[in-house]
């Protein structure tokens, strides 16, 4: 909160610290509210896994749900792979999930019970990681496999000869500019639309800290469209789930099946 | 924006990359490696089951379908088997019944013929007794009408030639 009680949108995605545990060199490590909320989204990921493990024939609404999420990743690994995609679906599974439980934490309204909410998809630190884990993984993959044949991955089916000085340049470039699309994708999104959230309501509060007329006549409409918004928001939190482990599946394809 | 400016403090990209990779560390050793499979194993035995079941009842459909065209060709064969014996039993009736009429015709006709043997036998000694008697009233009317005696040979004769024409 900035000073004269107005509201800081960009107050909500300060990572607090906790508690201090170690140096490493000359950096701490610290205990933050980052790192208890991603805590909070492994356990209770791990809680909602642990009710799709009945392994029964004939599954209860839990494990149809659990088996739901599975099967999603599991189709989507399927279609944009083959069979072979089945090694890397734990990766991509993990990813979704993770991603999609943040999200979704980061949007809960946490805040009416007293805890304050805390994005942790919204920090290009967090994206980036999980961006540049994908991208490894992907190069790792392509090179175990395919050795430096990968790199004809830059050269697509039917190029002309006389365009080969450019067609390589141009798959090399959007090929590095991966690791950067998939962080900043989900970032941005998840930032944007906190931002967004956190405007209108500074509209109710700015509004009816004016007069209680324009408090009404900006609040209103202000609240409607928060309704809306919250709702477009839990849809971007699946979508951009979804994004990122289409888009790291589909990376990989290029290198299980180059060409 | 404090995802830039908390760059400055110096605990805030170890801290973030620290848990990140503890984090998701246990995400995917925990439930990408440990629970996944697990489900997935379900789920593949889940749909074998199914797919063999559905295999089991096609199969069995199938038997039913050859038990039910087999019962059917044999009802067929039984049939046409029992068409044809009660065409048979028909046919040997009516040989029977006609060789048996045809006896009795032969035997009516034997009948007939014998019969009338005897009627054309009888008619014959009939004829000849009327005429022997009509020569004798003749003979007998002739000596009483006219006192002439008229020998049996002309009587017998002149009634043969009335009798005859």
């Amino acid at each position: 909160m900035a000073d004269q009680g107005k509201v800081d949108p960009m107050h909500q995605f300060e990572v607090q610290k906790i508690f201090d545990m170690f140096h490493v060199g000359n950096h701490e490590v610290a205990f933050t509210t980052s790192a208890l909320w991603m805590i909070v989204a492994g356990l209770l990921l791990w809680a909602f896994m642990i009710g799709g493990m009945k392994r029964q024939l004939v599954p209860g609404r839990w494990q149809v749900a659990v088996e739901g999420f599975t099967g999603f990743i599991t189709n989507m690994m399927n279609a944009n792979i083959g069979p072979e995609g089945r090694k890397y679906t734990p990766y991509v599974f993990s990813l979704f999930m993770f991603i999609l439980m943040l999200n979704i934490l980061g949007l809960a309204p946490l805040g009416l019970f007293g805890v304050h909410p805390f994005t942790v998809t919204s920090h290009f630190t967090i994206t980036g990681f999980l961006a540049i884990l994908s991208f490894s993984i992907v190069l790792i993959v392509g090179f175990w496999r395919h050795g430096l044949h990968f790199f004809s991955l830059f050269v697509p089916h039917g190029t002309p000869i006389w365009l080969m000085w450019l067609i390589p340049v141009i798959e090399l470039v959007s090929f590095l500019v991966r690791p950067f699309s998939l962080a900043l994708r989900l970032f941005v999104a998840m930032t944007a639309g906190h931002v967004l959230m956190k405007v209108f309501a500074s509209f109710i509060i700015d509004g009816l800290a004016a007069s209680p007329v324009i408090g009404a006549g900006v609040g209103i409409p202000s609240m409607a469209l928060m309704v809306g918004i919250s709702g477009l928001e839990l849809l971007v939190a699946g979508i951009q789930a979804y994004v990122f482990a289409l888009l790291t599946s589909l990376y990989l394809n290029d290198a299980i099946n180059l060409h | 924006m404090p995802q830039i400016s908390q760059f400055a403090e110096s605990w805030y990209a170890a801290s973030q990359i620290f848990w990140v990779l503890l984090t998701f560390g246990f995400v995917f050793l925990v439930i990408g490696r440990g629970m996944l499979p697990k489900i997935e194993a379900t789920v593949d035995a889940r749909d074998r089951k199914v797919a063999d079941d559905l295999a089991a009842a096609k199969a069995a459909h199938s038997a039913a379908d050859n038990l039910e065209e087999s019962y059917r060709q044999q009802s067929d064969a039984s049939r046409v088997a029992a068409q044809k014996a009660v065409a048979d039993a028909k046919a040997k009736a009516a040989r029977d019944a006609e060789k048996r009429l045809a006896k009795v015709d032969a035997e009516l006709a034997e009948k007939l013929t014998a019969a009338e043997a005897d009627v054309g036998a009888a008619r014959k000694s009939a004829m000849a007794e009327i005429e022997s008697v009509a020569a004798e009233a003749a003979s007998d009317l002739v000596a009483k009408l006219s006192g002439a005696k008229v020998g049996a040979a002309d009587a017998k004769a002149a009634v043969k030639a009335v009798l005859h024409g």
